[in-house]
Order: C-alpha cells, then structure tokens, then sequence
C-alpha cells in the first residue's frame, strides 16, 4: 500500500465521517441537555430531502440547505413538544420522529416530483461542489505534506469544513460559556437549575433546536454533497451510527470528532478492501461493518473506561409545586 | 323470512359478480420501491403497457418492510386478484407457504424458482446480459481496469458479477475488474452515498468503466462516475439518459415483457419455470440517442456476434447460481 493509497482512504473516511460527526455533535448538545433523542436519523432523513428538494427546485444549494435545516428543526420542534412540554417518553418519540420522516419524505416526493419517492437529480449550483483550498494545485506534486494538503485537506465541500469548525465551536459553547455550564447542569440536575431560577423548558427547547440545526447540516450534504438528490432512506442508518458514536465519546466533542472519523474510516478501508487478508485469516467484509457496534458495546460494557450518560437524560422535568 | 332469504341471495349474486369483475392482475413490488429506475421500475413498465394496451386496471402493491410480505401476498390472494405477478427473490419463502392456500389463484414469481403446481418461476439469464455489457466495458476501457459494484450480497447479484467478468475477460484476458458489494441487508440497495464512495475508490484504482448492479445505490455509483469523468454501465431499465455520453450502456433485463407476458395470459398462465435470455429476449443491452457515440462499429460488431454465439450455443457463459462459484475473477 503506497501513501497515495493511504490518503485516498483517509479523503473517504473524511466524507464518510462527516454526516456521521454532525449528526454526533447534534445528539451531544440534545443528551447532554437531557432530552435523549434517537430521531437523528428521521431528522437527517428530513432535511435530506428538503435540501433535495429545494435545490432542485431552485438550483441553488443554500436555499436547499436553508429548507433543509428547516425540515429538521420542525421534527426537533416535534421531539421537543412531545419530550419537554408533554413530558412524553423521549424513546418513543424519537421512533415516531423516524417514522413520521421515512413515510414523509417519500410521500411528499412523489407528489411533488413524481419520481416515485427521489427528487430530480441535482447538478451545477444545485449541490456544494468541492472547494480546492488556495495553493492546492500548486503544491500537490510535493511528497507526503503536499499530497496530503491538496488530496485530503482541499476538495471536499464546504459543510465538511463547517463540520469541523462545530467540533472547537461545541466544545468552546459547552465548556467555557455561562450556557453551556447551564446546559450541561441541566442535563445532569435540572432542580438545582430551576431553583438558580433559570428556566429548564427553555434551555431545553434551545438544545434541542441546536440538535435540529446540526442534525439538518448532515442530512443537507448527504444530499446535495455527497450524492446528488435525495433517494428514499438515503440516511442508512447513519443516525443510530452517530449514535453510537455519541456513546463511545461518552458525550465529549473531541473525542465524538474521533468515534466519527473512527467509524468513517472503517467504512472506507471496507469500501476499498472488502475482505481483509491477514494470512492466518481473512476478515469479511460483514465484520468491518460490524466494528462501529463491537466497539459501542465494549464500552458501554464498561472495559474502557465507563460511558456514564448525563444523569437527568430520558427523564421529563416536572417543577415541584 | 323470506325477505332476509331474498336479500341474502342477492347480496351473494352481487358478491359473486364481483368477484368475477375484480379478477384482475395484481403485482408486488420489492423494497427498491415501484420507480426505483430499474428493477421494479421495469416491472411497473410492463403492467402499464398491458393496461395501455387493454384498457384493463391492475392492482398493485410497494412493499415497505419484511415484515409485510405475507400479509401482502395473502391480501391480495383473497380479494380475488389472478395471476399476482410479485419481484424479488425476496418473496420465495412466502409464496411457498402461501400459494398452496390458494390453490385456484396464478402466482408469478421473478428471479427465483418456487416449485408450486399454481406458481410460474421466471428466471433470467442475467450472466448472459452482463456477458454482453462486460465485453463492452473491457473494449472500452482504455486503462484495462473495470469496477462492479453490487447492490446486497446475494447469490443473485453474483450471477451479474460473474457473467461481467466473463465478458471483460473475452475482450481483454489481462483485464482487472474490481468487485464490491454494498452491503449485506436491504439497506444497501438504497444507499447512493455509500455507492458513490465506492466508486470513487475504485476510480482511484484505475477502473475507467464501472458496472452498477444495484437498485438505487447505482444512482450515486453512475453520479461518482460521471463527475469522475468515467464511464458507467447501468442495469435492468435503460438508464442511459441519467447521463447522456458518460453512462456506455445498459444491461436490460426485461422484466417488463416478463410481466406483461403474465398479465397477458391472466388466469391461464401456465405453471413452470420460465427462463428469459438472450435467445427469448430477456437480457440484453441498451443503445439510444444518449449512448451511441460510445459505442465503436467494432463494439457493436463484437457484441452482436457473441450474442450469436451465445444464442447458438458457441460460448456457454457460466452461471453463478449453478454452482455458487465462479470461474474467473
């Protein structure tokens, strides 16, 4: 395997890795706030297909991507009423929230564009093209740093860039903002918050909006970056990955950028090897895919380390009268 | 009393003329989902053009999960539907357990053999079709290096593998051909992004002509290519016009004629097996407006004549599912 080599699965595990830390980054700002939420992936699901939608319909991805997040945070909205106003069962809400986005999504894009549940493909100003970073073309012959600058760093679309800038932004908010000391109190003793005499609901409400937007930006360039339209259930699953990935990080930003970029380069090195050869043996490509999910339960098993969940997370606040 | 007796005979008169209005044709389709722009797409085609042409309706239904096959099936076993044409391999344990029960309904199944006195198995010859696009694919690319990429990793899927790399090899022993599957469950026949990295690591190998076996991940498998500049080969629909100039062909599986045949024949169609290929139709490749420049005089030469051979029995392409193993790689 040469360094080329090595970098073009690197560039995978990257696009790869990307939905997977958006939509990480959006369960952490939800959970760490108590509101558990496993309608990532209705979410991301929604705002795939909005963003699809729009920017087919207009040719120009930021009105997509502006439809998109907005899809998401409606079904935030929807989480958020049912987990915090009505103080349902976060669990089942998130389901109705994938449910409600699987059926949704098909049945409005088959009314709309009568493509049997897709949306028209999109192309040109349609989708978030690659950006090449400056200098890129000029270094790109130079060994290992140049190759590295111009193949893994440049040529991916913006809301990668984006993603990562949210992983200092998420962990500057969370840890060094009144707000954050706020949301993660919150999440762990909502009473003592209520009794500072700051409002719980609306703390709540905002993490769970911050989870919409973020959820949103996944789902937008699963769309418009990586394909091009939005495809029925194109999410894959990618939403209880991230997940995953949110406990192997045990609710920390850094380490979700990690888990994400972890679990996206296993699907590349099994995109690009489907069966591994070690000589003695030869993994299948079944047990690459399986990794992100060993990995989760070893933790949550407790043999590295323990993942300890904030500790108000799935329970509805009631104010004490 | 005889009120209740009058009305009860009526009510059984009307019943019964019902049920011979509504015995009309009924077709399933598979999790791809009805316009999935290939599979079950061709099938859609193939009823409408039986409506088209006879003025006459159909029923059918999408499925949506697993879970919903038998129920399905029986449902519209019941509601006096005949024949019930169903896609998918997916569907062979269900029918066998179901088509008994009702011995007097036709059922039709594709691509998998369900041996009941009432159901008629149709089965392609897809390694043949895929024969034909692989010695294309090997003429055509310029590097001597083609991908595959596959939907779920099912024996079935093999079976176009198999046939392709067949071809690549008669156009070029030297040839390399780069095989993936998407994945192992049905989620990977509805997966573009992955399909698109995918063919994008095996562009960054070398392939310059990659052959999308895969429902709806194909869809980003034939985008990656195109903006890679490749050429792409799509399956089942003609899905050359997803991008004109940059997709070298098709692999047609006629899965239309397969079901407007059934329908056509209605409650007579005749229990077997069913095979559709070259000689019958059933597989081949497509070539249009959006396609012709990419296909040489040479090419086309070379496919029609191992067409002629294939029909006449001078090259035997090998079929994965007869052994569950392949020749070449």
């Amino acid at each position: 395997m040469d360094f080329a080599t090595i970098v073009e699965i690197l560039d995978s595990a990257v696009r790869l890795g990307t939905p997977l830390l958006l939509a990480c980054l959006a369960g952490l700002f939800s959970e760490r706030a108590g509101i558990f939420d496993i309608g990532l992936e209705g979410k991301m699901l929604m705002a795939a297909f909005f963003s699809g939608a729009v920017a087919a319909v207009t040719g120009n991805a930021w009105l997509g991507l502006l439809a998109g997040v907005g899809g998401s945070m409606s079904l935030a909205f929807v989480h958020g009423l049912a987990s915090i106003t009505f103080r349902g069962n976060q669990l089942i809400s998130g389901v109705a929230v994938n449910f409600l986005a699987s059926g949704f999504t098909v049945l409005i894009a088959q009314s709309w564009f009568h493509q049997g549940g897709r949306t028209p493909q999109l192309s040109g100003n349609g989708r978030f093209e690659p950006i090449t970073l400056p200098g890129a073309e000029a270094v790109k012959d130079v060994p290992v740093i140049g190759q590295i600058y111009a193949n893994l760093l440049s040529g991916h679309s913006i809301l990668v860039y984006v993603a990562f800038a949210m992983v200092p932004i998420t962990w500057w908010v969370l840890f060094r903002t009144r707000f954050g000391l706020r949301l993660r109190a919150v999440g762990e003793n909502p009473e003592s918050v209520d009794t500072a005499g700051i409002s719980v609901i609306r703390l709540r409400y905002t993490a769970v909006a911050i989870t919409g937007v973020l959820a949103g930006l996944g789902g937008v360039y699963l769309a418009t970056g990586l394909a091009a339209g939005f495809v029925k259930e194109m999410t894959a699953g990618r939403g209880y990955i991230a997940l995953a990935a949110l406990i192997f990080a045990k609710w920390r930003p850094v380490p979700a950028l990690g888990a994400t970029m972890l679990f996206g380069l296993l699907e590349a090195i099994s995109n690009r090897y489907p069966n591994i050869d070690l000589g003695v043996i030869t993994l299948p490509i079944q047990f690459m895919q399986a990794v992100p999910y060993i990995l989760t339960v070893i933790i949550l098993a407790g043999f590295i380390g323990k993942a300890i969940p904030p500790r108000a997370g799935g329970q509805p606040y009631v104010k004490e009268r | 009393m005889t009120f209740l007796k009058q009305f009860l005979g009526a009510a059984a008169t009307l019943a019964l003329s019902a049920g011979a209005a509504l015995a009309e044709p009924a077709i399933i389709y598979d999790l791809g989902g009805k316009y999935d722009k290939s599979f079950n797409e061709a099938a859609f085609n193939g009823a409408k053009r039986w409506a088209d042409e006879t003025g006459g309706s159909y029923k059918e239904l999408e499925m949506q999960s697993e879970a919903q096959r038998e129920q399905a099936l029986r449902k519209l076993a019941e509601s006096g539907a005949n024949p019930i044409v169903m896609t998918g391999f997916a569907f062979g344990d269900t029918l066998n357990n179901v088509a008994p029960d009702y011995p007097d309904t036709k059922f039709a199944i594709v691509d998998m053999v369900v041996d009941q006195p009432n159901v008629e198995s149709i089965v392609f010859k897809e390694e043949q079709g895929s024969y034909l696009v692989g010695l294309m694919a090997g003429m055509a690319s310029k590097t001597g290096t083609v991908g595959f990429v596959g939907g779920m990793d099912i024996p079935l899927i093999r079976k176009f593998a198999c046939g392709y790399v067949q071809g690549v090899k008669a156009a070029n022993p030297d040839a390399k051909v780069i095989q993936n599957m998407t994945g192992t469950t049905p989620a990977a026949w509805n997966d573009p992004v992955k399909g698109g990295e995918i063919a994008k690591a095996q562009i960054s190998q070398g392939a310059d002509v990659i052959y999308a076996a895969a429902g709806g991940t194909g869809i980003g498998v034939l985008q990656a290519a195109a903006d890679a500049k490749v050429l792409s080969i799509g399956v089942d629909s003609n899905q050359n016009y997803l991008h004109p100039g940059q997709v070298l062909t098709s692999m047609l599986k006629r899965v239309d004629n397969a079901v407007y045949d059934a329908f056509k024949a209605g409650p007579d169609l005749k229990p077997g097996i069913k095979v559709m290929g070259l000689a019958q139709d059933g597989v081949g490749f497509a070539l249009d407006d959006d396609n012709k420049a990419l296909v040489t005089p040479e090419m086309l030469k070379a496919v029609d004549q191992a067409k002629a051979d294939i029909i006449d029995g001078k090259i035997e392409v090998h079929d994965y599912m007869s052994d569950d193993s392949c020749p070449v790689q």
